[in-house]
């Protein structure tokens, strides 16, 4: 009955204990995506000598090659296991579904393999960006004018 | 201190998408599809421009910036072309970002094997 009663409460208190330590974890590592983000920024932009606009673009198409890298090489899945939003959110969860999903379907062959599944997630948000962007897009030029 | 603000931002909004994951039935694939959306509504009122200023990198980063630079780039060539600009700008400030993913995800996918 004790051992009943006892496990209970610790069902009770479980899940809450490991939500707020998986959105604790989501946020650091989310804020070191971010800062690392920044770094890259700010050392392209003076390594390279490019404005800071250039120096993002650099520093995106980075993140998605290292988050590809480590996807192929099997460190990337153990990492989003553990930091869940904190590397999908950022660009590297983009990156990390199209490889993942590449590698997955490899055997499946090239054609109705790899290329009809890399976009099976990254799709839905190419879709509803592209369709939401247009949509508020078209409401700006009509209200705003541009 | 915008190393300060760059994480504060993008793990604040990291934060907002593990408690909607752990809190609700959607799944990963939900949320940033939602993110997106929720990125190119506020760059529809220029909010999300004033945000990248103050942030930095801390908001280019997170996947709501994927959203931003679509409706950015599309009403930058829609000042020009009109309704239009809106079809033909769409895709270009991402075009990086997306032909990144694409190619480096292809030729990973040449040279390696799944674990299992």
């Amino acid at each position: 009955m004790e051992k009943k009663q006892y496990k209970k409460i610790v069902d009770k208190h479980k899940p809450t204990e490991t939500r707020a330590q998986n959105a604790f974890i989501a946020f650091v590592t989310g804020g070191l995506v971010g800062v690392i983000g920044q770094l890259m920024t700010e050392f392209y932009s003076s390594y390279f000598e490019i404005s800071t606009k250039d120096a993002s673009t650099f520093m995106l198409v980075t993140l998605i090659f290292v988050a590809s890298l480590l996807t192929a090489l099997g460190f990337f899945d153990k990492w989003v296991t553990f930091c869940k939003c904190g590397l999908i959110i950022p660009i590297t969860g983009f990156a990390h579904s199209m490889t993942s999903a590449g590698i997955e379907y490899k055997k499946e062959g090239p054609i109705y393999g790899v290329g009809s599944n890399i976009f099976k997630l990254a799709g839905s948000v190419i879709l509803y960006g592209v369709v939401s962007a247009w949509f508020f897009g078209l409401l700006r030029l009509i209200i705003m004018g541009g | 201190m915008i190393y300060v603000y760059s994480f504060l931002f993008c793990g604040f909004v990291c934060l907002i998408g593990q408690l909607i994951l752990d809190n609700t039935k959607l799944t990963a694939g939900h949320i940033t599809s939602i993110f997106v959306v929720v990125g190119s509504f506020l760059d529809t009122f220029s909010i999300y421009d004033k945000i990248i200023n103050y942030v930095g990198a801390g908001a280019l980063v997170p996947i709501t910036s994927f959203g931003h630079s679509l409706i950015h780039g599309a009403l930058a060539k829609a000042s020009d072309m009109g309704i239009m600009g809106l079809l033909m700008g769409m895709f270009d400030l991402t075009a990086s970002g997306i032909t990144a993913a694409i190619v480096f995800t292809f030729i990973f996918t040449l040279f390696f094997q799944a674990k299992n």
